[in-house]
């Protein structure tokens, strides 16, 4: 039997080597994908992100372990860096997310992002799918700690959370432009910590702010400004209460298909790129390259002109 | 270097052959608290350019054979400095065959005496390492072991 077919069978061990597969990228891994597509589009799919120890694994621990308690069946996707020198990884959410162990509801998995920036690794998109086809009902994406700029997810998911928790910067940090502007909804952590009620009155300002500028219509999303405390799990219902919200925004809205296809015409840009990279480098060689990159940084040419002279070459 | 990264990419015929990272799981089960080494060992195969799953202290061998099904390790690295190495380890094994997982290698670390060792050996432990283990060799050692096979 196929593995796309034991997987759809609900088969753990067929589900985690199609990820495998996915995640090294090969021709399995095409045909795998070809036999789920079909399957996907029914899941909710939550990004989470936010910077690095702002809480993100301890409350995707918490909302799962919520959603589980409404016969909600969840995937995660946890990505965490991989180093840039040795290309290995260390993958540290699963500990705090030991709370569910041995729910056959509940599939987790570890990513590393493989050189990938954007703050999501190559294939998470295509590991969200293959959760999606085998029928969670929920995907949680974690994000790779975020920085300002990691705004990838908001592609990915159709619902992103951004974290924040008390003391990591001033008013200033949150205007600037970025992380911020992809929330649907915003959380501020650790609320039981001095300075939370002003980091969510700082952020309260920035959305004000935000659904003023342009001309987006009255019944445009306004992101919340919600408190919670992962440790124990206060607020994480209400959050759930806004993000299953927005889900019906969306599809009220119609923004949902058009999010998707705009989900899917960068998807297959990007891959349209990657495979038109592929093919021309595969005809022009490595040794065709090196003498361009050599004659670029001797100034003996510009990369623009080299670029040219190597596509009219191929002609 | 981007070009470097671009050009291994499209050599990928060979590529596909075989897997393109180890992935390994470092689990500490059992009570005992002491998860320095594990970390240590998670840390030097991290540097050796293994992907590391690092899931914590107190698991259940239930909780790692699960763990590593998930996330379709090649590996599982137990630590134990308990003195319970025996019936853990065993356990561990045995719900691997259960599970249906029995290439998965298993290595173990800790403060494990020579007796042991050889009857975990025997059990099929594919590397025990104790408290003076040089950690890159155990790194050499393991990548040697997985990519045998």
């Amino acid at each position: 039997m196929k593995l796309a077919t034991k997987a759809l069978n609900g088969n753990r061990y067929a589900l985690a080597r199609i990820i495998s597969l996915v995640e090294d990228d090969g021709a399995n891994a095409r045909s795998a994908l070809a036999n789920l597509y079909p399957h996907t589009g029914q899941a909710h799919i939550v990004g989470v992100t936010g910077a690095p120890g702002t809480g993100k694994s301890t409350l995707v621990n918490q909302l799962a372990k919520f959603l589980r308690t409404q016969d909600i069946t969840v995937g995660v996707v946890a990505v965490d860096p991989s180093s840039p020198f040795t290309g290995g990884a260390l993958l540290g959410d699963r500990v705090r997310m030991r709370d569910l162990a041995g729910d056959p509801g509940v599939f987790i998995r570890s990513m590393a992002s493989r050189g990938s920036l954007g703050g999501l690794a190559r294939a998470t998109s295509d590991v969200v799918k293959v959760l999606d086809a085998v029928g969670f009902a929920v995907v949680l994406i974690e994000t790779v700690g975020a920085g300002q700029a990691e705004v990838e997810i908001a592609r990915t998911a159709h619902t992103t959370i951004v974290i924040e928790a008390p003391g990591m910067g001033d008013e200033v940090q949150a205007l600037k432009a970025g992380l911020m502007e992809i929330a649907d909804v915003l959380v501020v952590n650790k609320a039981d910590r001095p300075g939370a009620a002003n980091t969510a009155r700082a952020l309260e300002m920035v959305i004000d702010r935000n659904s003023t500028r342009g001309e987006e219509s009255e019944d445009a999303w306004i992101p919340s400004i919600l408190q919670t405390i992962a440790l124990d799990g206060a607020g994480v219902p209400a959050m759930w209460e806004m993000v299953a919200a927005h889900r019906e925004y969306l599809r009220s809205t119609g923004l949902w298909t058009e999010k998707e296809r705009a989900r899917i015409e960068t998807e297959m840009l990007n891959i349209l790129q990657n495979e038109l990279l592929d093919q021309l480098l595969a005809r022009v060689g490595e040794e065709q390259m090196e003498t361009w990159i050599g004659r670029i940084a001797a100034r003996d040419v510009d990369v623009y002109t080299a670029v040219r002279a190597i596509l009219e070459g191929e002609k | 270097m981007h070009l470097e990264l671009f050009l291994k990419d499209y050599d990928k015929g060979a590529e596909n052959l075989m897997k393109e990272r180890l992935r390994i799981l470092i689990a500490k089960p059992g009570l005992d608290g002491h998860d320095r080494g594990a970390k240590v060992i998670a840390r030097a195969l991290r540097d050796a350019g293994f992907e590391v799953i690092y899931t914590g202290l107190r698991q259940t061998p239930e909780m790692i054979v699960e763990s590593a099904l998930q996330e379709d390790v090649d590996a599982v690295g137990l630590s134990i400095l308990s003195g319970a190495h025996m019936t853990l380890v065993s356990r561990v094994i045995d719900e691997l065959h259960s599970a249906g997982l029995e290439h998965i290698q298993v290595f173990v670390g800790g403060i494990i005496p020579d007796e042991d060792t050889v009857a975990l050996k025997e059990q099929g432990v594919a590397g025990v390492f104790g408290p003076g283990a040089n950690t890159e060799a155990a790194a050499d050692f393991i990548r040697q072991r997985l990519t045998e096979s």
